[in-house]
């Protein structure tokens, strides 16, 4: 207890807010799971335990894609010490339209149920196909080398483009594209079209004085957080379970593991435990419905947890894409039209962040004719999950490419050319939509005036810059404060705290009710603690929890206001609520001392009973969040290697409730984008077999890859929120790809259009020019 | 199968326990003892997320046998903190917000701890380096290695 009050008040004094009348948002304060998580003490989904549990293992197709004639679990379950064990056999079939919309992708149980365990085929390497639970690890993975399962080896494709061309190997042989007008007659790996934009892109290109057309490919690649999927289930003869669950979302995954369970959404109960990182990975089900299905058999708790091997080829990833853009400008610097074809891996099942990325490519830019085309494509590897801003990183990389070189050509400095094209309060948005007040011309006028982007390369460097652009949601959230008898107050929100949101949702607690902050206390419920409350993801919890917070305290104050007057006895009307107090005012003013939270509280009883403050609401209204980022980069031209020597990013935050996680999330962006734009990717052999599914081997920036990262937090304020408030957490991935690529650009002469940079593709570059 | 009986120093607490001859140390800390603050993010000696000092020494314990414990000292997260007082370094990532889901905290805390017992004026690059083996997928470092700097400054005084 004397340790955090120290790190309270020490922290504490550190008041950054301009705005003087708001105490807590804007400050640096401690965070509530703080002292938690550096001693070791915070909960993560593989660190409980229950008595009688048992350990779930699964077993994985080791084939690309194999049609499954047969499983004998016999051998395996004849094995002392094993209890249970699940196949395909155990789980639902649903039919094929069967959709329900889940942040910011969509959930399709035909083939959740599918995903989760392999029916008919296994549709890529990794894919579950049994699952046993037994005493300890050691017999349930015994246990795997028991099972028998007959596969029947198929051609696969893991290539977009491959996988788009007739005659390719079919992924689903039945899937028929969607978005296509007349409908095609033949089934293909093709799932869906999709189309956005407006004006005549013919038109726009015969105005342009130069028009500049490129192609691009990415590898896929892995989210990468470092805490691998966990859970512990535990079902119960009368059929309620309770489930401990590293999730984005505990009421998605009750959802989820009930539909693929049958069973009643109310007789399961989900907790979610600390979670070590998702970035999008974590909004789906994989080993939930595995450890229910078992401990419902077992009648015992089952705890699962994924190896690395595991997560890298059976959970995530995101596509793989092949683009094609073409921008025409003036010579003066108009961008009179601009183009997309964007092609995505989907995995093993529709649903890839392509349509995401058509809308979000040129975003940034205020366009009279613009069109993107979006291409949605099986292929054998897992089916992608959301990635930070989906599907945007790529879209924007590719536009912002070929920006860069228009600038270049037309000979306009690069944050000038888009400053000349930039979207602006009342523009028609690339993809419908007209824009609200936002701050794209602010990151970049930033960007302009930045020490940084006035500061001298040194020789052999090369600087880039890219704008980014990501929608950020709102959705279902619920949050209630409980008035304890002393005169604290318990905060309970249903979204899990992935990067110290608990932080920035006590801070407007605190804030609306006008209180000490540490009289405030916040805490993650379980399922059956709060109304629905959407995932945590679209940069949405500190946006929609804010606006419950606040509504939450907006219902407090009402009430405390009540017991106020009713003591008084002077009309409601007269007592208003001024600096955490009931003041009385108007005929009253100065009649009566103020009452406290601590005043009113310790009277509740008599005064008619618990106070509790609720909010549930669909949060509308969420502020786009636009980004600009610069970055020096050095090549070494005997090794190939790019390292970055400097980088800096500037993104409107709208407010920054607590300046220090926002500034962390713009620098785990970068160091994400500066990953995937020039190491990370997955590998695959002939036989469509990931071949680095390791941190060895598939490998994410180390501490000594990456320089500091600049920050600059702009502010141009979200009006539908009671703060300002924006999404902040996926537009910081957005603009690193290309402002990386033009950097490298811009220090070699050479255009890449394909990602990972990695040390040998530039190093056959700069040979091939010689 | 037969259990090998070890007998170590754990946080300076004499520790009995039994394991396999194949458990890791990481293992018995976390499924035998209940020490979760070392967490497995890999099992191959490749994020860090394990970290903790053997007779003073930085390993992974997902890369040491139990067995190999017997008769040495191991420190791990749980005894960085004295009673309540945090270590200098828990303050300073508190401080610096050097951490966002942290699930990799206990891992850089480990380290950074063996990195300032050895060398108390490192370099950014020194921290950096002496960092690298430990995997931070949120933070992008920055926040990191300000704490750890900032902290060897403090603790020189
Ligand atoms: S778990 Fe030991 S280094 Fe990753
Ligand atoms: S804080 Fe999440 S991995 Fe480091």
């Amino acid at each position: 207890m004397a340790a955090v009050e120290k790190i309270f008040n020490d922290t504490i004094t550190d008041r950054e807010t301009q705005d003087k009348t708001l105490k807590w948002v804007g400050t640096r304060a401690p965070r509530p799971d703080g002292v938690d998580k550096v001693t070791g003490r915070a909960k993560f989904g593989a660190d409980t335990y229950l008595p009688n549990m048992l350990y779930g293992k699964v077993l994985r197709s080791p084939h690309a894609h194999a049609r499954i004639r047969s499983i004998d679990m016999s051998r395996a379950l004849a094995l002392p010490g094993v209890k249970a064990g699940v196949t395909r056999d155990d789980f639902p079939d649903y039919p094929a339209g069967a959709v329900q919309p889940a942040g910011e992708m969509v959930i399709n149980y035909r083939d959740m149920t599918r995903n989760i365990m392999a029916r008919e085929k296994a549709l890529y390497e990794g894919h579950a196909v049994a699952a046993v639970a037994a005493v300890n690890e050691r017999v349930a993975r015994q246990a795997l080398s028991l099972i028998e399962v007959d596969y029947e080896v198929l051609p696969h494709v893991i290539d977009v483009e491959e996988a788009m061309k007739p005659g390719a190997p079919l992924v689903r042989e039945d899937l028929i594209t969607e978005g296509v007008e007349p409908a095609p007659e033949e089934p293909s790996n093709i799932a869906k079209r999709v189309e956005f934009g407006h004006g005549d892109l013919d038109l726009g290109f015969s105005k342009a004085d130069v028009i500049i057309e490129r192609s691009f490919k990415t590898q896929p690649v892995h989210q990468g957080y470092i805490e691998p999927h966990a859970c512990l289930a535990s079902f119960s003869e009368d059929g309620q379970a309770e489930l401990w669950c590293s999730t984005q979302g505990h009421y998605v995954a009750r959802g989820h593991c009930a539909k693929l369970l049958q069973m009643d959404v109310s007789k399961l109960r989900v907790t979610c435990s600390e979670i070590g990182g998702g970035f999008g990975g974590k909004t789906v089900v994989y080993l939930e419905p595995l450890a229910l299905a078992l401990s419902r058999k077992a009648c015992q708790p089952v705890k699962m947890v994924m190896t690395r091997d595991e997560v890298f080829r059976a959970s995530g990833p995101t596509s793989g894409a092949s683009m094609d853009v073409r921008i025409g400008a003036t010579k003066d610097g108009r961008i009179t039209a601009g183009e997309a074809v964007l092609k995505f891996q989907a995995g093993a099942f529709g649903g890839s962040p392509v349509p995401a990325a058509a809308q979000c490519a040129f975003a940034p830019y205020d366009l009279d004719n613009v069109k993107t085309i979006g291409f949605d494509v099986l292929c054998n590897r897992p089916k992608v999950a959301a990635y930070r801003a989906p599907g945007a990183p790529l879209g924007e990389y590719a536009v912002e490419s070929v920006v860069d070189e228009l600038a270049k050509t037309l000979e306009i400095d690069p944050l000038e050319f888009r400053l000349k094209n930039a979207a602006k309060e009342g523009s028609d948005s690339s993809y419908g939509p007209k824009f609200g007040p936002i701050g794209c011309v602010e990151t970049l006028e930033t960007a302009q005036n930045h020490d940084h982007y006035l500061s001298t390369l040194k020789p052999g460097q090369g600087r880039g810059v890219a704008s980014g652009y990501w929608f950020n949601i709102g959705g279902q959230t619920s949050a209630t404060l409980n008035l304890c008898e002393d005169g604290s107050v318990a905060l309970v929100v249903g979204t899990p705290d992935i990067g110290g949101s608990r932080a920035s949702l006590t801070m407007m607690a605190a804030e609306s009710l006008g209180v000490e902050l540490d009289k405030v206390r916040p805490l993650i419920g379980d399922t059956s603690a709060l109304g629905y409350n959407m995932l945590t993801g679209g940069s949405r919890v500190t946006f929609a929890g804010g606006i419950a917070v606040h509504g939450a305290a907006e219902d407090m104050i009402k009430q405390l206001r009540e017991r106020a007057a009713a003591t008084w006895d002077v009309p409601i009307d007269d007592v208003e609520w001024h600096g955490g107090q009931a003041v009385a005012v108007n005929g009253y003013k100065d009649q009566e001392d103020p009452m406290g939270l601590l005043d009113i509280a310790k009277d509740m009883a008599k005064s008619g009973g618990p106070i509790v403050g609720r909010c549930s609401t669909n949060a509308q209204g969420a502020g786009p969040s636009f980004g600009c980022h610069i970055v020096d980069v050095d090549v070494d031209k005997e090794t190939g290697k790019v390292s970055v020597a400097r980088y800096t990013v500037i993104q409107d935050a709208g407010k920054a409730v607590h300046p220090s996680y926002v500034e962390g999330q713009y620098q785990g962006g970068a160091v994400q984008g500066i990953g995937w734009a020039l190491n990370e990717e997955y590998i695959y052999d002939e036989n469509g077999k990931v071949e680095n599914a390791g941190f060895l081997d598939y490998r994410v920036p180390v501490c000594s890859d990456v320089p500091m990262i600049d920050t600059v937090i702009v502010e141009v304020p979200n009006p539908t929120h009671p703060y300002g408030v924006r999404g902040v957490g996926e537009t910081p991935l957005v603009p690193p790809l290309a402002a990386i690529s033009n950097a490298v650009e811009n220090a070699l002469d050479i255009r890449f259009t394909e990602l990972p940079m990695s040390p040998p593709r530039v190093l056959a570059a700069i040979e091939s020019v010689g | 199968m037969t259990r090998e009986h070890i007998t170590t120093t754990i946080n300076g607490d004499p520790v009995e326990f039994l394991c396999d001859a194949e458990q890791t140390l990481l293992d018995v800390l976390r499924d035998e003892l209940r020490l979760t603050g070392s967490k497995e993010g890999c099992a191959s000696g490749d994020c860090g997320a394990c970290s903790v000092t053997l007779d003073g020494r930085l390993v992974c314990a997902c890369l040491v046998l139990a067995a190999e414990v017997e008769g040495h000292e191991v420190t791990t997260i749980e005894g960085m903190a004295v009673g309540d007082q945090l270590h200098p370094l828990q303050q300073k990532f508190l401080d610096h917000a050097a951490l966002q889901c942290g699930v990799c905290t206990p891992g850089f805390l480990v380290a950074a701890k063996a990195l300032l017992d050895r060398n108390s004026n490192p370099t950014e690059t020194e921290v950096r380096f002496w960092l690298a083996g430990n995997l931070c997928r949120c933070t992008g470092y920055d926040k990191i290695v300000r704490a750890v700097l900032d902290t060897a400054a403090e603790m020189r005084g």
